[in-house]
């Protein structure tokens, strides 16, 4: 909501102060100054301009040449990249020297070899309004207009301070000029009232002219009405129009142009119809009917639903799409001559679910939905058109006509100041409490030191005591309240399980990992492509096709940025990722199975080395029997995977990443891969970090080779070793692999070394021999696998 | 002993004039060894008189010592020569890096929520977490925003194909886990909620549709709005350094009531928004099963990644996502 200060001082004159801490106060009342601008400023040397020619540059195509006589009858030629007027306009036109409000210094300059004398303005390069298309071309029937003129006497205005607000939700009065001035000559300590709309009324009677009936009155709370007849539709007055501008609305004709000033001088949206257009001048509010449609004022076809408001005329003919935006059929046109002005109040919710259907947001929508006011302003909002229309010359019908709905009810609220005094931490009496809420127009009496409160009509979303407590908060300052400290009984920490997930960070960078988040979207095919199964959760409403799906792997997003990486000759790649994937509830939970997974993904290494990272992360975490099986993985190479199990339990995956996929995401040298449920993992019983002597004795090695079918797997054989060797047995290490001319088709030679140690006492040969022979004797017992002599 | 004057000088002579290991092993042999001519005159001492043994002994030691250290001290030289060879071939320009080892980078967010974790927990709070995806109730209504409320289209919601229409979607802030932590726990509750939040916003140079927020709930008795802007203040002073003051501004959510912005002072004296803040709004309460005239509280939240991006002056916040390595290890 933009407000200009001197809108503001129509309803408290007594306003004073710099713009600056004017603003500060504004945002301390919840009325957050997101822009503040100095109107009228910037504008000295901007002078009327007369268009006497206009022709292309010979050598730029955006841009043409035009001549102005700037009052001195000479033609001065000015550059312009706007093409929109036409010889005999006035335009402004900003002189040598002068500078623009946004700080622009005109000088001299040549385009493409044309001199340019100045510069043609649009209304936003003078800070009239946010309009850039083009440059502002003045009306050419009034007498002010004549070049030369400084700019800001042909347009009236002077100085003023625009402060452009951000108006909560909860704040539907705000969201106008009376009500923004009403919390400043609050917290001012000034007077507000509004002022006197006084208009002679016609000699026709309203009520001969126009009926009214709500149908529903649970949509419409109230429907006034008044009418103005002989009215000549034409160009708004200068003042009124200057005033839209600055707000950012643009001028349409006096009849609309009025309209939209007193819904933002009042807050209170109201629509105006030709009378002749509406058959005996009958409205009446009703829901839609299913499949109903209207063409409304922006020339689109709109079916409605039931639960749509409409305004019918007699014939039952929808009119208008309540509180939305009017039909097409009624609209003001060049041949209006008698107006009928509607103000109402609609019920919030059926506003807002209609808006929200019809995606249609409109400057009355907004306030209609946030809750308008629903008592005396309606009628002075009718009295303001009125007035301001029988100021243009029409003549008012005597009367308002209307019918009421269901009204908000607003009983009065019991207000504990005890209650308040402990939610915001201050200690005030009732009468100061009173004081703050009779300020901003709350009806507050003290009874037995708390508080009864009539809450204004012109704050539809305040209800409760709560809702009053934030009144009392805000009109103290909250800057006021002194500060203080909860005291907590329970020291903080983090839970075991984000200890050890920031543990996995800390190993894995210390091996070299850089972190990566990308988002956690994917694209259709990205599954694919990686091998994986394409059953992904998707969107209802992605930003992009490329982010529609949510993933159910880290791979795919992994890729990308390895292949991102790559395209950039970044090299050296180790990358993790700790991040969520999803999938459809297994046991038809609405939610999917959300879990958080750790992935690892090591570029341009052997397989080997993720292996090896996998059982540091395990020592380091103690991750109980942590175990491979090797077998085919979707998205790994077929040869070179395993998955991952910890506690008996499958827990992710390794392996080497498919070249097939590499391939497709475009991706050089090969990848290891680990992907682990890092939820499973951690939040299981890990083992405990516990005291093994370190044993003083000296140890012996035994090498051992065996011929391993390639169905019986490395860890197999080392498994079985370890447990013939029992709690002697400190080392077993494969230290050669090798297939070859001397081995069987299928079959390959391992070689192990293993270390044998007592933590008491130096093992005698026989000892160990008779470890070599327990451990042999185990192997070709329990696998295929024999002892390679 | 001038008898050996001479034996002593060849030998320090052949010592002196060995050039690598072998030469002197092999001259040390010749003076020193038991085919030396200091070894036949030992075995001649037995033949001496009695008398004259001890002197003729110990004059053949002195002469032995001395051409000992002859060899000795050599020796040493040859020892030194080779290794000042060794070390003249091996020497290397260390004044590169060689860049074969690196630690690895957390990346910008996880130092940032790690910093932001560790503030609160020693403030005395925990730290909770909850799922992504929600539904209706734990993103909206247990919020205290029923459908049709005009807050709901602030929050720009994604939706997830799951369920009726716009019953299932990314949460589009970290509330959810507030209400799942209220409706699993009885006060006292000491909590922020840091995680991934989801908004319909384009990606360009300061919005993502993935973003990062970290939220903070209290609920206990007689918890104020002094206590909430007392815990900002601390909060920010842990944070930023204890020259950054702190403001509350009146503002709106409809999960808190009295709501407020905070914003954090700038060196130059401005104020920039940080977050929203409130007091817990009964309704909330009542909706996680805690009585509200019983408890009360005051909650909090902020983005994470616009705090990293003001930070580290990052003029593009999408970089946060790219994962570029150029990136990550920046920090």
């Amino acid at each position: 909501m933009k407000v200009l200060l001197s809108w503001l001082k129509e309803f408290a004159p007594d306003i004073e102060g710099d713009p600056i801490s004017l603003g500060e106060r504004l945002s301390h009342l919840g009325l957050a100054v997101e822009e503040m601008s100095m109107l009228g400023e910037g504008l000295s040397g901007v002078v009327v301009g007369r268009i006497l020619d206009l022709r292309p540059h010979p050598d730029a195509e955006r841009i043409q040449l035009v001549d102005v006589d700037l009052g001195d009858g000479n033609a001065t030629q000015i550059c312009c990249g706007a093409f929109n007027m036409e010889v005999g306009d006035l335009i402004p036109v900003a002189t040598i020297g002068s500078t623009l409000p946004d700080g622009m210094e005109i000088s001299q300059r040549k385009l493409r070899g044309q001199l340019s004398n100045g510069m043609c303005c649009s209304p936003a390069e003078l800070g009239l309004g946010d309009d850039h298309d083009g440059i502002m071309i003045l009306p050419a029937d009034e007498k002010s207009y004549s070049s030369g003129v400084p700019i800001s006497e042909a347009l009236g205005i002077k100085p003023d301070v625009l402060w452009d607000l951000e108006v909560n939700a909860n704040r539907p009065d705000a969201m106008s000029i009376a009500g923004v001035a009403r919390d400043l000559a609050a917290s001012l300590g000034i007077p507000f009232s509004y002022p006197n709309y006084d208009f002679l009324e016609g000699s026709a009677k309203l009520t001969d002219l126009a009926t009214v009936e709500i149908i529903d009155p649970t949509l419409c709370g109230r429907f006034a009405v008044r009418a103005a007849a002989g009215v000549s539709i034409g160009e708004s007055p200068r003042w009124i129009q200057n005033r839209l501008l600055s707000l950012g609305m643009r001028p349409i004709n006096n009849v609309v142009d009025i309209s939209n000033y007193v819904m933002l001088e009042l807050g209170q949206p109201n629509h105006t119809y030709d009378l002749a257009k509406v058959p005996e001048g009958h409205l009446s509010i009703r829901r839609a009917l299913e499949g109903e449609t209207i063409t409304t004022l922006d020339g689109e076809g709109r079916s409605l639903i039931v639960e749509d408001g409409v305004i019918a005329n007699i014939r039952g003919e929808a009119i208008g799409i309540a509180g939305v935006m009017g039909g097409l059929s009624t609209e003001i046109s060049e041949e209006t001559t008698d107006v009928l002005i509607e103000v109402a109040w609609w019920d919030p919710p059926s506003i807002s679910r209609t808006v929200k259907r019809l995606n249609l947001m409109s400057e009355a929508s907004i306030r209609f939905r946030r809750g308008a006011d629903y008592g005396e302003n309606i009628e002075r909002a009718l009295e303001r058109i009125a007035y301001l229309l029988s100021d243009g010359g029409a003549e008012i019908a005597s009367g308002v006509v209307q019918d009421t709905g269901s009204l908000p009810s607003r009983d009065s609220v019991k207000v504990r100041t005890d209650k308040i005094n402990n939610l915001i931490g201050v200690d005030l009496a009732a009468k100061d409490m009173k004081s703050y809420l009779d300020s901003i127009g709350f009806g507050v009496s003290i009874k037995k030191g708390d508080l009864a409160v009539e809450i204004p009509t012109w704050r539809w979303d305040t209800k409760t005591e709560t809702d009053i407590s934030e009144e009392i908060a805000r009109m103290f300052g909250y800057e006021k309240i002194k500060r203080t400290v909860p005291k907590g009984t329970a020291p903080g920490a983090l839970s075991q399980y984000q200890k050890n997930r920031r543990r996995v960070r800390e190993i894995l960078v210390g091996v070299g990992c850089d972190e990566t988040m990308p988002m956690p979207f994917l694209a259709p095919g990205d599954l694919r492509s990686a091998g994986l199964a394409e059953e992904a959760i998707s969107l209802t409403n992605p930003l992009v096709q490329e982010e529609s799906l949510l993933r159910t792997s880290l791979l795919p997003g992994q890729l990308k940025v390895i292949a991102h990486n790559q395209s950039h000759r970044v090299d050296d790649l180790r990358f993790f990722e700790i991040g969520h994937v999803f999938s459809v509830s297994a046991d038809g939970g609405l939610l999917p199975d959300e879990r958080e997974h750790l992935s690892v993904a090591l570029v341009g290494v052997h397989v080997s080395e993720i292996v090896d990272l996998l059982y540091v992360l395990g020592n380091e975490l103690e991750l109980p029997n942590l175990q491979l099986a090797s077998g085919e993985v979707p998205g790994m190479h077929p040869g070179r995977a395993a998955e991952i199990l910890i506690a008996g339990k499958i827990s992710g995956y390794i392996g080497e990443v498919d070249p097939r996929v590499l391939t497709s995401y475009g991706i050089d040298g090969r990848v290891a891969w680990l992907e682990l449920n890092l939820g499973k993992v951690l939040s299981g019983p890990l083992g405990k970090k516990s005291y093994r002597n370190v044993s003083k004795y000296p140890s012996s090695d035994v090498d051992l080779a065996f011929d391993v079918p390639e169905s019986v797997s490395s860890a197999t054989i080392s498994g079985y070793i370890r447990k013939a060797g029992g709690d002697l047995l400190q080392q077993v290490k494969l230290f050669d692999m090798y297939s070859g001319d001397s081995m069987e088709d299928g079959h390959r030679s391992l070689a192990y070394r293993l270390r044998f140690q007592a933590p008491d006492r130096t093992l005698t040969d026989d000892e160990v021999s008779a470890l070599r022979a327990q451990c042999i004797q185990m192997v070709e017992k329990k696998t295929d696998a024999r002892l390679r002599i | 002993m001038s008898q050996y004057q001479k034996l002593v000088d060849e030998a320090q002579g052949a010592a002196e004039s060995s050039q690598n290991t072998e030469d002197l092993v092999a001259a040390r042999n010749k003076f020193l060894g038991k085919k030396s001519q200091l070894s036949e005159a030992k075995k001649g001492l037995g033949q001496l008189q009695k008398n004259e043994r001890a002197a003729a002994g110990k004059e053949l030691n002195e002469v032995r010592v001395l051409i000992e250290e002859a060899f000795e001290q050599r020796e040493i030289v040859i020892q030194e020569e080779v290794w000042n060879r060794q070390f003249e071939s091996e020497r290397l320009d260390l004044t590169e890096q060689f860049e074969n080892l690196r630690r690895g980078h957390l990346h910008l967010i996880t130092q940032a929520r790690d910093h932001l974790e560790d503030v609160f927990v020693g403030m005395g709070f925990t730290v909770a977490e909850g799922p992504e995806v929600e539904t209706a109730w734990y993103n909206f209504e247990a919020l205290n925003i029923p459908d049709w409320h005009p807050a709901r289209g602030n929050f720009d919601t994604i939706f997830v194909n799951l369920g009726d229409p716009e019953e299932v979607m990314l949460r589009s802030h970290t509330s959810p886990v507030q209400v799942r932590t209220m409706e699993n726990h009885q006060p006292p509750i000491f909590i922020v909620a840091p995680g991934r939040t989801f908004r319909t916003d384009n990606a360009d140079a300061t919005h993502l549709p993935a973003f990062n927020q970290i939220e903070g709930l209290v609920i206990d008795k007689g918890i104020t709005m002094g206590d909430l802007a007392g815990t900002i203040d601390s909060f920010v002073q842990a944070f930023f350094g204890s020259e950054v003051k702190s403001r509350l501004r009146p503002s709106y959510f409809p999960f808190t009531e009295p709501s407020a912005e905070f914003d954090i002072s700038r060196p130059d004296g401005s104020w920039l928004e940080l977050g929203g803040c409130g007091m817990v709004h009964p309704n909330v309460l009542a909706n996680c099963g805690i009585d509200p005239e019983e408890w009360q509280g005051f909650a909090f939240g902020f983005g994470i990644d616009r705090l990293v991006a003001m930070r580290f002056e990052l003029d593009d916040i999408r970089e946060l996502v790219v994962n570029d390595a150029r990136f990550l290890r920046q920090f």
